[in-house]
């Protein structure tokens, strides 16, 4: 989960969009913004990254560093030792009330009632057609004192948005909402040395904590969330604190991080770590024009005895034999396909391709498509359409890369 | 070369104009301002020899991990040699962008567009976008 620009909406199973010229000249690297006029949000680990020659782009509204040095080194970096992310951006939204579970459990796509404490869920959001608003990570954790409590991190692009759906939907219950984002901290640090870093200053050793848990700890000595939960791919956790304790867990876990071989990584390796994990990325693979059904994310959309907004939707699109489905395309050469290019089997069109890229890892052009049933047997042999020239693929599994056991 | 003898692009080529057998050739590459800015190149696209070229279109492009790049020609002419094995070593734009790196050779038509700057100007354009 994270989040990218929010790309035009497309219509359902076709995907299709006319095939535009490139219109990106060398120059368009110097988009990168010192002073914009336009008031970006900064995390407060800004001055951070701005000190460390991290490039600043202008993302969902915010300034995050793009990256520091590399993007292949970054991303090897986090594969071989640890990648330290300031992934703040991401909406940290609380939850209180009586009746929390009952009315997360009617917005989102897998079951929130009845979900043990500790435990973190992946689940995407839909609205009443079926269409993707956003994916997020829903918490059922304990605070400090042991008691549960429930917060969703949702995409920085799709937090406004997010919001003002769940306040329109929980009149008559005495839910209250806390954003907390711009008060706060969210560090993701990944890599099979993360876990050996965090251990040192937390009080809570994150190798005890299954895959896809988390609790309320002490990181420093500061009230910290630590999970473990991860954009790369990699083993790793995630850290969320207040806005005043970043600059100082940040600094910690960076010297432990730097001692091992690690160091900061931006958003364009966290890219990368992702496409190769063949996670989604909301603006690309996911979006309104999206039904769940077609994103080959069987885990997170539970049917059964459950009611949800978008669920007759979801139902109602897995009978549609024509929808196209989420898919991996593996790409002869170095040449990367990407959004948008068009998928074809000999004359028919029959994807389109929502992320792609030469990645550093695999050392092979690959993307995530959106590729008709019929096609999308591994295997199978396409062509990609990349800027008026045709290049051979063949359809692989998700993920395209699973780290060693 | 070092960049003092070459004419600049806005957008990050440059160009070496010399005469050969009465002709006016252009060696053209990119800046190294733009090999830094991109980092991490994967992938070029290059015409091939005796492909006519604009001022100011696209003759090629350049891929990073992140993005990919359009290459636009300084100059009016038409393409007479192709540095091909660049493609295969990419990293001769980072240690010899003026030299080794060159891209293409093109046989120039007209005279040189106005819009070209001098290594002082285009440097200053580049310290201005930061």
């Amino acid at each position: 989960m994270h989040d990218g620009d929010f790309s035009n909406p497309t219509s359902l199973g076709s995907r299709e969009k006319s095939r535009r010229s490139l219109e990106r000249p060398l120059c368009h690297i110097y988009e990168v913004h010192v002073d914009s006029d336009k008031q970006l949000l900064k995390t407060p680990l800004h001055q951070w990254h701005i000190d460390h020659h991290g490039r600043m782009v202008e993302f969902a509204g915010w300034s995050m560093p793009v990256q520091y040095t590399s993007i292949i080194d970054e991303h090897l970096q986090t594969r071989n030792s640890i990648g330290m992310f300031d992934v703040s951006h991401m909406g940290r939204l609380y939850f209180s009330g009586t009746r929390v579970a009952e009315f997360l459990d009617g917005l989102t796509t897998r079951r929130v009632a009845g979900v043990d404490t500790g435990k973190i869920r992946y689940s995407l959001m839909t609205n009443e057609s079926g269409g993707i608003l956003d994916d997020v990570l829903v918490y059922h954790l304990p605070d400090l004192n042991g008691e549960p409590f429930y917060m969703m991190v949702v995409n920085a692009s799709n937090r406004a948005k997010i919001v003002t759906w769940l306040n329109e939907r929980k009149s008559g219950t005495d839910i209250q909402i806390d954003d907390r984002t711009e008060a706060s901290a969210m560090i993701a640090v990944q890599g099979p040395l993360a876990n050996d870093a965090v251990k040192e200053l937390s009080d809570f050793d994150p190798d005890s904590l299954a895959y896809y848990t988390g609790t309320t700890t002490r990181i420093c000595g500061k009230e910290a969330i630590l999970s473990r939960t991860g954009y790369t791919g990699e083993d790793g956790c995630e850290i969320m604190t207040g806005g005043e304790d970043a600059q100082l867990i940040w600094d910690e876990v960076f010297k432990l991080a730097a001692a091992k071989g690690g160091g900061a990584a931006g958003l364009a390796a966290r890219d990368t770590l992702r496409l190769e994990a063949g996670m989604p990325l909301y603006g690309h693979e996911l979006n309104e024009a999206t039904n769940p059904a077609q994103t080959d994310l069987k885990f997170a959309i539970q049917m059964k005895g459950r009611e949800f907004v978008g669920r007759s939707s979801i139902a109602e699109a897995r009978k549609n034999s024509e929808l196209w489905i989420r898919t991996g395309l593996e790409l002869e050469g170095r040449r990367a396909a990407r959004e948008d290019c068009k998928v074809f089997q000999g004359e028919q069109e029959v994807g389109v391709v929502t992320s792609g890229s030469y990645t550093p890892t695999l050392q092979k052009s690959i993307s995530m498509a959106y590729i008709h049933p019929e096609y999308r047997e591994p295997g199978t042999a396409l062509s990609v359409d990349i800027r008026g020239k045709l290049h051979k693929a063949t359809v692989v599994q998700i993920p395209f890369y699973q780290r060693p056991v | 070369m070092t960049p003092e003898e070459l004419i600049f692009a806005e957008t990050h080529e440059w160009a070496h104009i010399a005469e050969q057998d009465g002709e006016k050739i252009a060696t053209i590459g990119i800046s190294a301002n733009a090999v830094e800015a991109l980092t991490d190149l994967v992938y070029m696209d290059l015409p091939a020899a005796g492909t006519a070229v604009t001022a100011g279109d696209s003759f090629g492009e350049v891929e990073s991990v992140k993005a990919t790049s359009e290459l636009y020609s300084p100059m009016n002419g038409e393409i007479v040699e192709v540095n091909t094995s660049l493609p295969d070593n990419l990293e001769i734009l980072n240690s010899d962008p003026y030299g080794e790196g060159w891209i293409i050779k093109v046989k120039v038509s007209g005279d040189t567009p106005e819009n070209l700057m001098d290594y002082a100007a285009y440097q200053k354009q580049c310290d201005e976008a930061h």
